[in-house]
Order: C-alpha cells, then structure tokens, then sequence
C-alpha cells in the first residue's frame, strides 16, 4: 500500500520551475495538545490518543483533502527512510516505534508529523526561495488544527514545546542553500561564523549533524521566542537573500580568476556522470551539484537544474533500494546508482560556453 | 586547562555568541558528550553554565514535576520538558536560559485564539460552579440563583 502511495505521490518530479542557489524553503511550527504530557514523557495510550485526536481533526480538512495518514508503526525500515531522503520526515521520527504518524498532503508539500519531539510538528516545504507562500499554508492549517483542539500555550512564553530551543513561535523556517562558491572560494565559513552571530543556524543537507555534501546547505532561524512570525522569517529572508548576492559574486569570480579550471571540472564531472559503472551517493552529489553550478551559468540548459534537483534525491541510498524493489548492500547500490546516473545523463550535450556568464 | 563541569583536562572549546555577547567554555570530552556538544541544534552554552551553577545550589536539583515525573536532573541531561506543568515547576531555572538562547522572553507571535477562548470558556464554567456549590452549601440561594443564571447565559452563549 504504501509503496502505491510512494507511486502516486512520491515521485520526486517536480513541476514546479527550479532556480538557482535556492532549493526549498520550509517552514516548521511545533504544537503541543493541552492535557496531555509530550511525546518523550508520554505513555502509549496517551501517544495513541494524541495520534487519534490529532488524525481525527486532519481528516476533514479540506486543505488536506485526498491527503494520506500513515502510522510510523506500519511503516517498514525502507519506506521510512525514504520519507527522511525525501525531507518529509525527519530522521527522529522514522526512530520511534509507538504511536506516531504522518499526514502527507496529496501535493506533497504538506506533512503533519504526528508524537515526534512535540506532539504535532505542521511542515509545508516548496522548492524556491518562497517564504511568504509556504509560511500563509502552515498559519492556515495551524489555524485550522487549532479550532479543533486545544494547544498547549502560555501568554507570557507562547507555544509550549519539549525543547525550549522551539518556545514561543515554535517556528523553523529555513532554505536548502545550493551554495558551491562559497565553498570552493572557502569562504562558507566566514559565512557561517557571520549569520550565526544574526540567530541563524547552518546545517547539512539532512539537518542536524549531516554533512554539506553537494555544497547544500540547510539554513533556518535559530530563535523562536521574542519575536514575531513575520519578524523572524523577514530577518531569515534578508540574510538569505544576501548569501544569494554572496554566492553569486564567489561564482563571478571564480569564473573570472580561473575560470578554466572551473570549466574543466564541470565538464569532468558530466563525463563522469555519463560514463560511471560504481558510484557512492557523496561522490555523486558532489557531481551533481557541479552540473547544477553549469546550468546556473547557462552552460547547460534550464532541464538538467531540475534534473539534478530529483538526482539529489533518487540517488540516496533508500530511492536506490526502492527503485530496485529490495533492499540492497551497499556495493550494489553504487553499481545501480551508476545505471541510474548513466541513463539520465547519457544525452547530457556539449558545455556552451557562449553562454557561460 | 580544566573542564568547566568537573577537574579533568578540557579538550573541548566552545564559543558561541549569543545576543552579540560572547562566551566561552572549556570542557572535557565524557562532559562534551553528555551535554550534546557533538548536536549543535539543540546545544546552548547557556544550558552548560546553568548546569555548573545548579549544583552548587541544591534546591534547583531536587526540583521534580509532579504532573509528568520530569526531574531537573532529567532536563539537564536531555534539554527536554515534560509537559506543560514543567514550565511551571522549571520556570526559575527556565528563565535565565531562554534570555540566553532567545532574541525575548515574551511571545509576541501568534495567539491560538479558538483554543484559549475555548479554554477560557470551560474556566469560567468550572469556577461558576463551584461558587455555585458554595453558595449552596452556605444556604445563600440568593446568590447562588444568580450564579445559576448567569451559568445558564454562559452555557447558551456558547451554543450560538
């Protein structure tokens, strides 16, 4: 059943145009329900009542209409992690074992965590730099949510959350950042060091802990109390914005100073991509991302940025196994991811260098 | 240089700059890993000062929540409350650590005005009852008419 679910909802095809340096942007909010303690101090009946409740209220909505529920529990190892390469749950979530849930909009955009740190985590991600949209969607079915139960909530400290680094808005947003200027001109930590200063984190690209593979970068608001929604997000949308005129200006640059070398491993990196027959996924990402640099400089056409957009994705170790209908070791998986790559890449043209601006 | 928690040899050397305020702190590697020093999201130095100062203080680590079984020393070691009452029983240790960690200490974002209103409604009903009861039990049926009504006109209002 779920794997029909992953069929009709899970392709990573995305219609929506991809553009450059920003990938998706999320926005996160934590909700608690009022008399019930949190997930981590809750007993199993307790997480199953909240799961209830919390479905029960998601299933006529019409925002959420079509939408699918789906229980952690029925989940096997393989779905789950899909669900995590595909950013719809975090990796926490596909750890626990009772009581928790998804649901997923039928568009994808939207997934309702259900007992994973807080009792809902309400997520609405789309691919672009598109705050003011995402962020209208998650107020909306917050709202929604909240005229039918009650949330856990103090005048003085807002929204309870288990962790108080989440108090108050409990409000995540944050940017998946294409950002391989800065890192080839090593300036991605002078980056770093000055927006963690402004309250705003940087991360890999599956969050906490995870490594920069690709140059991607997850970039989201650290603080959540103090401040308004709107206030946060317009701070985060004004940093980001500026790490975009950052990015740009390294990427001008780096053409600029050696801008033959910088064509030379773009194009190894297609001749790789075209002709491989064993790759790993960081090896991979690491590729793609230079393909996706390309096309920002218009040396390749507008398609392979979204190409290597779904690439990202289908070449992580769970999307492998899945297309292979089993599970699979791992140096299995860099032979098929290879296949994959080689397909898809295989009538990548010539780099135009005319166009290269 | 020694560990900020305990007397051993500090590996571990962490700055953050919270607030525009710079801190510092040294610690060794066992203390590193206990206070998630290797998970930067959920890691404030603020949390590692407040847990130095807290044990000098005994009062703060006895401190229990009654409602969910949450022990101070549960929230040192794992940077997570247990339920709503926590806030409540925490809140002198909370205080501190949220000026450190955020850019206030106030809400100023949304208000879940269904829910409170909701809430609200089911206070009021719970404490006109039981003056309502007590008026009953003092033999004061004067006012314990007007409790009804005004019980009544609550109860209809909510219906419209």
């Amino acid at each position: 059943m779920f794997h029909d679910l992953l069929n009709k909802f899970g392709s990573s095809k995305n219609n929506s145009k991809s553009i450059p340096v920003t990938l998706s942007t999320r926005i996160r909010l934590a909700r608690n329900l009022k008399e019930f303690p949190f997930p981590g101090k809750a007993e199993e009946v307790q997480r199953r009542a909240v799961l209830c409740k919390c479905m029960d209220a998601m299933t006529d909505m019409d925002s959420l209409k079509e939408s699918t529920s789906l229980e952690v529990d029925d989940l096997s190892e393989l779905d789950r992690q899909i669900l995590v390469e595909k950013h719809l749950i975090s990796p926490e979530l596909s750890q626990v074992d009772e009581g928790s849930g998804i649901v997923l909009s039928s568009d994808r955009n939207c997934c309702v965590m259900i007992n994973e740190e807080d009792h809902l985590r309400i997520q609405v991600l789309q691919p672009g730099l598109e705050f003011e949209k995402v962020w209208k969607r998650a107020d909306e079915l917050d709202s929604k949510i909240e005229s039918l139960v009650n949330y856990a909530y103090d005048c003085e400290l807002g929204f309870l959350t288990a962790c108080p680094t989440n108090l108050g808005t409990g409000l995540r947003a944050s940017a998946m950042m294409h950002l391989p200027g800065l890192v080839m001109s090593k300036n991605m930590d002078k980056v770093i060091n000055a927006v963690n200063q402004l309250g705003i984190a940087v991360r890999g690209l599956f969050g906490e802990g995870s490594d920069a593979s690709g140059s991607i970068f997850q970039i989201s608001n650290q603080q959540t109390l103090g401040e308004s929604e709107a206030a946060i997000i317009a701070r985060l949308n004004e940093t980001l914005k500026n790490i975009v005129r950052q990015e740009n200006f390294a990427r001008d640059k780096l053409m600029q100073d050696d801008g033959l070398r910088l064509i030379d491993k773009i194009s190894r990196a297609l001749g790789i991509l075209k002709s491989c027959h064993l790759i790993q996924s960081s090896e991979s990402m690491d590729l793609l991302s230079l393909v996706r640099l390309a096309t920002d400089f218009n040396m390749l056409p507008e398609r392979f940025r979204s190409l290597t957009d779904r690439m990202f994705i289908e070449i992580q170790p769970g999307h492998v196994q899945f297309s292979a209908g089993k599970p699979v070791d791992p140096s299995d998986r860099d032979r098929l991811r290879a296949e994959l790559l080689r397909k898809e890449f295989r009538r990548s043209p010539q780099l135009n260098l005319e166009g290269a601006s | 240089m020694k560990c900020h928690h305990c007397d051993k040899q500090a590996t571990v050397h962490l700055t953050q700059i919270l607030n525009g305020q710079m801190h510092k702190m040294d610690l060794c590697e066992s203390c590193a890993q206990a206070n998630g020093v290797t998970n930067p999201e959920n890691l404030s130095i603020g949390t590692l000062m407040v847990n130095k100062e807290d044990e000098t203080k005994s009062p703060a680590g006895k401190m229990v929540c009654e409602s969910c079984g949450t022990t101070h020393q549960d929230f040192k070691k794992g940077g997570r409350l247990g339920c709503e009452a926590c806030y409540h029983v925490f809140r002198p240790i909370l205080d501190p650590l949220l000026e450190g960690m955020h850019a206030g200490t106030q809400h100023l974002g949304k208000i879940p005005s269904a829910s409170e209103s909701r809430v609200q409604f089911v206070q009021s009903v719970e404490t006109l009852k039981k003056q309502l009861f007590n008026a009953i039990e003092n033999e004061d049926f004067e006012k314990a008419a007007e409790l009804r009504d005004q019980l009544k006109a609550l109860e209809n209002e909510a219906k419209v």
